[in-house]
This record gives structure tokens, sequence and C-alpha cells, in this order.
């Protein structure tokens, strides 16, 4: 009897120990980061690689999936491409000739920002979040590959997310549909600013919320498209968040809000373009932003080496 | 050839951690059904707990909490210490539980679900004032109960399995070297 005391006693101690433990690790990871560090380190020794490889069985078996469509179908397909293709490509003529255009007036008035050109780097996405509450997944490419925290992820043509964590050959990115989520964006043909704001709530439906958007004269309809905005300090300018699928004035009639459709499918992610330039290096030195990930991680004798006399903005 | 037998059985329960937290992310991340999938680590959890009492049960809620929060917590040991209350819970149901029972272990599991829905809300939601309780209950929590337990009907008799394989051949080591 007196033993078994004993043991119930020390089962106690371990637990309040073990808790105290996590209370500990929890105060410290929000002071800072150092506390995680060598705990990512064991993740991308232990779960990562076996991750990757349950991806590529996946991938395997949805290629094998693909094989059985019929070739009937394919071929059909190939031909209605073949005369998008066509269309395409005068379009492209007709695209290309004005970017030449645009590109010569933009040297005129020094505004060498490209925005559409941002250095990217392809991942895999190899794991989703355990839970059901957040919406993040983790991709296989971290700080040795050069990813880190706060570069905007894309899918596609579209805003997926922003990467929060990094180990070593891992990151975790929380998709902008996530509850914890907020994107300063803009309506793209007026320029007016909005926030879009990620719903646990709507996430079943596929849609996002923004509010905020002023009611002025500007006319806004359904369709039209929504971008990251400006004046963000995490996101990039100008990538497409979505389109708008409903817009309603709100109640103070001082602003309006409603809802968008992502041009991500988030139920089937599965390759992401990591953006390698985040927007404090573009804040810190504009003329340097894409030659970034070559030598200069941290940018500083970047402005000296090629500021060519075109680049000199004035601010 | 005895200290092979007293590590065998942390051992194989760390493998165990291993694999089901590597098959909630990527396999059954694809079994996603109405935004739910199960949650396979809480069933691990939980089935420890009952059949081997409150200090393994607390020690697997601790690991698999742990790895969550590495990989996807917002801070580090919020997650591990979720998973070792419900471990350390569920070790005090293991005096009046029956080896061949499987009503009860399928209740605690759910149960144990209910208490990790509504400790997550708590935490994660109710702190940034999001009070739709109600939506988030029906909706999230409920589902996730439902598809859990339908889950543990075909996981835990496997755990129970390992287990039974493991102490069997303890005691025979035992009676071998006593």
């Amino acid at each position: 009897m007196k033993k078994k005391n004993q043991a119930s006693s020390a089962n106690r101690y371990l637990a309040v120990g073990l808790a105290i433990f996590c209370f500990i690790m929890m105060g410290l990871s929000l002071i800072s980061d150092f506390v995680a560090a060598p705990f990512r380190g064991i993740a991308d020794l232990t779960i990562i690689p076996m991750q990757k490889g349950i991806n590529q069985i996946g991938m395997w078996l949805s290629d094998l999936n693909d094989n059985f469509e019929t070739l009937q179908e394919v071929k059909k397909e190939n031909k209605k491409l073949q005369e998008k293709v066509d269309s395409l490509v005068i379009e492209n003529n007709n695209l290309q000739q004005e970017k030449y255009e645009l590109e010569r007036l933009q040297e005129l008035y020094k505004l060498d920002q490209n925005y559409a050109d941002y250095p990217k780097v392809g991942a895999r996405v190899i794991g989703k979040d355990s839970g059901n509450w957040f919406s993040t997944f983790t991709i296989d490419k971290g700080s040795a590959d050069g990813i880190r925290v706060d570069m905007n992820v894309m899918a596609g043509s579209g805003l997926a997310g922003i990467v929060t964590k990094t180990g070593p050959h891992w990151a975790t990115v929380r998709s902008i549909i996530d509850d914890e989520s907020n994107v300063s964006s803009m309506i793209l043909t007026t320029t007016d600013r909005c926030m879009v704001r990620g719903d646990l709530t709507l996430m079943a439906d596929g849609k996002i919320r923004f509010e905020q958007l002023e009611n002025n004269d500007n006319e806004v309809a359904v369709g039209e498209q929504i971008v990251t905005s400006h004046i963000s300090d995490k996101y990039l300018q100008g990538i497409l968040v979505g389109y708008i699928n409903e817009i309603n004035v709100d109640a103070n009639n001082l602003t309006r809000s409603g809802y968008i459709t992502p041009v991500v499918d988030f139920k089937n992610l599965q390759e992401v373009l990591v953006i390698t330039t985040t927007k404090s290096d573009m804040i810190e030195n504009p003329e340097d932003q894409k030659s970034q990930d070559d030598q200069n991680p941290s940018g500083e004798s970047g402005n000296t080496d090629d500021s060519g006399d075109s680049q000199n903005t004035e601010e | 050839m005895k200290i092979w037998i007293k590590i065998r059985r942390p051992l194989i329960t760390g493998l165990l951690i291993y694999f089901f937290f590597l098959l909630q992310c990527t396999f059954f991340a694809a079994l996603e059904l109405g935004r739910v999938k199960p949650d396979i680590m809480i069933i691990l959890t939980a089935a420890i707990g009952i059949i081997r009492g409150r200090k393994e049960g607390m020690l697997t809620g601790f690991f698999s909490g742990l790895l969550i929060d590495i990989q996807f917590g917002s801070i580090l040991g919020l997650y591990a210490l979720i998973y070792l209350v419900i471990g350390y819970a569920n070790g005090y149901s293991r005096q009046l539980f029956f080896d061949e029972e499987l009503k009860l272990p399928l209740l605690l599991i759910g149960g144990s679900d209910l208490l990790y829905g509504i400790l997550v809300y708590l935490f994660q939601f109710l702190l940034r004032s999001e009070f739709q309780f109600l939506y988030f209950f029906s909706h999230i929590i409920v589902p996730q109960v439902i598809y859990t337990i339908i889950v543990a009907f075909g996981l835990y008799p496997l755990i129970l399995f390992v287990n039974r394989k493991l102490a069997a051949e303890e005691k025979r080591g035992a009676s071998k070297f006593v």
C-alpha cells in the first residue's frame, strides 16, 4: 500500500514538473525565438525526411490515377488548348509591345520596381496542420535554402500565405484563410484600401472576408480583383488575393465590407512559390531587391555595388 | 538482455508517436471530410493512458503535443500541456477498465477529444475575442469528436494489440530471469 502511494505521488510530481516545463517554454517563446530553435533542428532530422517520403508516395499515386484518364479526353483538351495557345500568342505579342512601351515610360519616370517580377523559389507542401482550427502547412524548404520568416508564399497566380516559422529544411506557412491572418489589400481598379481577414466560420465555404473599405464615390462591382496593398509592412504590393464575391455597405454608412473568393485552391495545395524578398528588404534598400538572394542576405553592402545612375530614386 | 526489455516499451511507444504524427499531417489530412479530420494523436494519448496508466499517458501526451507545437503551434508548449492533461486524466480510468471492453475506451477518447476542442477554443480563440462558441462547437468540435471515435474503432484495438504483445513478452522475460 505504501509503495503504491509512493508511485502515485511520484506521478503527480512528474505531471506538475512537466506542466511547469510547458509554462516556462510558453513564456520563453513569447519573449524570444531561441528556445524553439533546437526543437526545430530535431524535427528537421526526424520528421521532415519521412514527410517528404510520404508526400512522394502520395504524388506517385495521384500520378498513377491521372494516367487512367482516357486518351480521348486528353486529345479533346489538347485541341481546345491549342486554340487557346494560338489566341494567347497573339495576345502575348500585343502585350509584349505594350510592355516595352511601359518599360520605356517607366524608365523615364524612374519607376523601376516591377512588381510582377519578384524572385521566387518553388517548394512542395509536405504536411498540413494536425488540428481542425487553423490552416497552416509545412513546405520542404527552410532557412538552409534561404527561406526566412515573413516571406510571401504564392500558389499559381495568387497569394497563398506567409512564412511564420523556419527550420533548417522546412518552414511553416500560415495561409490567408487562417483565422489569425490579416492582409492589408486594395481594390485593383480604384486603389481603395481594405483589410482581408481570414475567418474560421467561412473556411468551409471557401471564402474570406474583407472589411474597412471606404464608402466613397468609387464604384466597386462584384468580380473585381483585390490585390495586396502598398502600405502593408509584411505583404509585397500587387499580389492577387481574390475576386469580390459580395459587397455591402456597413451599418455605419462609412465603410463597406463583403466576401472574396480566393484564387488559390487551398484544399489541393501541392506546390507553392516562395517570394525570396520580403517587404522589409525592399523598404531598406529598394535597388537591391533582384540580386537579393545571391550574395548578401543582410543587404547592407548592396547599395554601393550596383547602384546604376538610372536607379537613384529620390525619396 | 534485461536492458533490452526495459527500453523496448519506451522505444516502441516513441515509434508509435512518431508514426501517428506523420500519418496525422499527411494521410489523415487527405481524409478530410467537411473540413474536419480525425485527431489520431488524441486516440494514441488517451489509449496509452487508459491501458498503461497516468505516467505513461502523461509522457505520451507530452511528447505528442510537443511535436505539434514544434511544427504548427504558435507558441511552444501549449499543445504539450493540453495533451499532457488529457493523457494524465485518462490514466485514472485504468482501475475500472476491463481488457476486452471497447465501449468505455471509445467513450473516453470521445470525451478527451471534446475536452481538447474546448481547450483549444478557450486558449486560441476566446482570448482573441472570438465569441461564436456555438458555431465552433457544432461545426468543428462535435464533428471532430464523431470522426475521431469512428477512426478509434480501428486504431484502438491496434494499440491494444501492440501493448498486449509487449506485456506478454515482458511477463515471459520476468519469469525467466527471476
